[in-house]
């Protein structure tokens, strides 16, 4: 049975994890290539690099991650963060990363997720949508979430899975911080609309928000996390012994 | 020396390093001289079957690869490496394979039940059907990280392993020299990487 991947997420600015990093037993990490590596070790089936620096030497300091990450750790390696045109995609490629996610750069383009799909074919196209509710209705925000676009939310994101998208990443903005669970409102909603993987992300606080989101909604394929992974509040090797007792299929 | 095999299809960076990650030195070619000089060699691939069966006979590979398989060897298939291996090819179309494996590549669509995702993407298990030089380091159901869409059926002679999604699934062919995963294992971990020495290994 294919498994329910569990997915840290790592952002990374001037070559270094931000939002903190705090482990018991490794003290201060802020190594993107330490941390991927200690993930890939510890569990994770999957990982993603965000990459939130601005500066041209940032940019070029995250490229350089990659490489060392991909020439280190040997599981799929996702990257998003300031992916605009196809040459972007081709320059984390070439680093070593197996998946790219399109988010701003594909509301900006939305020709974006075809010609890439073209390219590289739809598995390697993650669209990442950030979601606001507004007024009841599901809304795409832009720019980490600073500016709604007026989208509604479900349309999007069918529109680009027909263009190609391979895999649908879907931050909750009402959810995320709030560590009270994931949205399962709007990722029920989702995975009625499209027939590729879903992943949810925002909202995980314990371990019990994973099984609830995997036993309410058999159509979600992953659950993505930051804080909670990098504080050690949830150690992922504890949180699939109690998947697999759950009854969700895991790889342990 | 493990030549990888390069004709313009897919990102060769991980494989390249996986293979320096178990002490083998592998380079990374489209240079027909460069098979000859190799031990073993590694086919490459993701996209679409027929793109990559022409960019494989442009580029002059296709012969030389032969040449050496013909030779004694050994050969692995990666992905749509390993389904070029086989006779021909049911994606969008139908177009000839290598032909060095018996068997033939068909949708997945037609064989899982209803409601799974296309492409299967993800980790899934192994059931090890044969024993093969090739798994003498994997076990019964270790995961490994699956991306297709496609799959090789009718090809019993060569079945080594197979994975369940919905129904059993070719994940692993092998027959005198010629080896082939459906599967990632420079994607698929530790498990991964025990497979790429098991082949680094095998005998030619």
């Amino acid at each position: 049975m294919i498994t329910k991947r569990i997915i840290p997420c790592l952002d990374v600015k001037d070559g270094r994890v931000v939002k903190g990093v705090n482990f018991q037993r490794l003290g201060d990490v802020a190594s993107p290539v330490e941390l991927a590596k200690y993930y890939s070790d510890n569990g994770a089936d999957e990982l993603v690099f965000y990459d939130i620096t601005a500066s041209a030497e940032g940019r070029a300091l995250f490229t350089d991650i990659l490489t060392e990450t991909a020439r280190t750790v040997f599981i799929p390696l996702t990257v998003g963060g300031g992916i605009n045109t196809t040459d972007d995609f081709d320059r984390v490629l070439k680093c070593g990363a197996d998946k790219v996610s399109v988010n701003s750069g594909a509301i900006r383009d939305p020709s974006l997720v075809g010609k890439a799909a073209k390219l590289y074919g739809d598995q390697c196209v993650v669209l990442s949508v950030d979601v606001k509710r507004v007024d009841g209705v599901f809304r795409i925000f832009a720019k980490g979430g600073r500016e709604n676009t007026g989208m509604e939310a479900i349309e999007w994101i069918r529109r680009c899975v027909g263009e190609g998208a391979g895999e649908v990443v879907v931050n909750s903005m009402d959810t995320d911080g709030v560590k009270q669970g994931f949205d399962l409102e709007l990722l029920g909603q989702v995975c009625d609309a499209v027939q590729v993987p879903v992943i949810a992300s925002g909202g995980a606080g314990k371990i019990g928000d994973f099984i609830t989101l995997f036993k309410t909604l058999p159509g979600v394929d992953a659950g993505l996390a930051a804080s909670i992974f990098h504080f050690g509040e949830v150690r992922i090797s504890d949180l699939k012994e109690e998947m697999k007792k759950n009854g969700i299929p895991a790889r342990i | 020396m493990v030549a990888i095999i390069d004709y313009g299809v897919g990102n060769l960076f991980s494989l390249k390093s996986s293979f320096a990650a178990i002490g083998q030195e592998a380079v990374v070619t489209a240079d027909a001289e460069k098979l000859k000089q190799a031990d073993r060699l590694i086919l490459p691939g993701v996209g679409a079957f027929r793109d990559a069966a022409e960019k494989l006979h442009r580029s002059g590979m296709d012969t030389a690869l032969k040449d050496e398989v013909s030779r004694g060897k050994p050969l692995l298939g990666i992905c749509l490496g390993m389904q070029m291996l086989f006779e021909r090819s049911y994606e969008y179309g139908e177009y000839e394979g290598l032909g060095l494996l018996k068997g033939e590549i068909r949708p997945i669509a037609e064989r899982i039940p209803a409601g799974l995702k296309i492409p299967q993407m993800g980790w899934n298990s192994l059931r090890i059907l044969r024993e093969s030089p090739l798994l003498k380091y994997t076990r019964e159901g270790e995961y490994v990280y699956f991306v297709h869409s496609y799959s090789a059926v009718n090809c019993d002679e060569s079945l080594l392993a197979v994975t369940n999604y919905g129904t059993g699934l070719t994940a692993c062919v092998g027959k005198e020299n010629i080896y082939g995963c459906q599967f990632h294992p420079e994607k698929s971990s530790e498990v991964g990487l025990r497979i790429l020495k098991a082949f680094c290994e095998v005998q030619s």
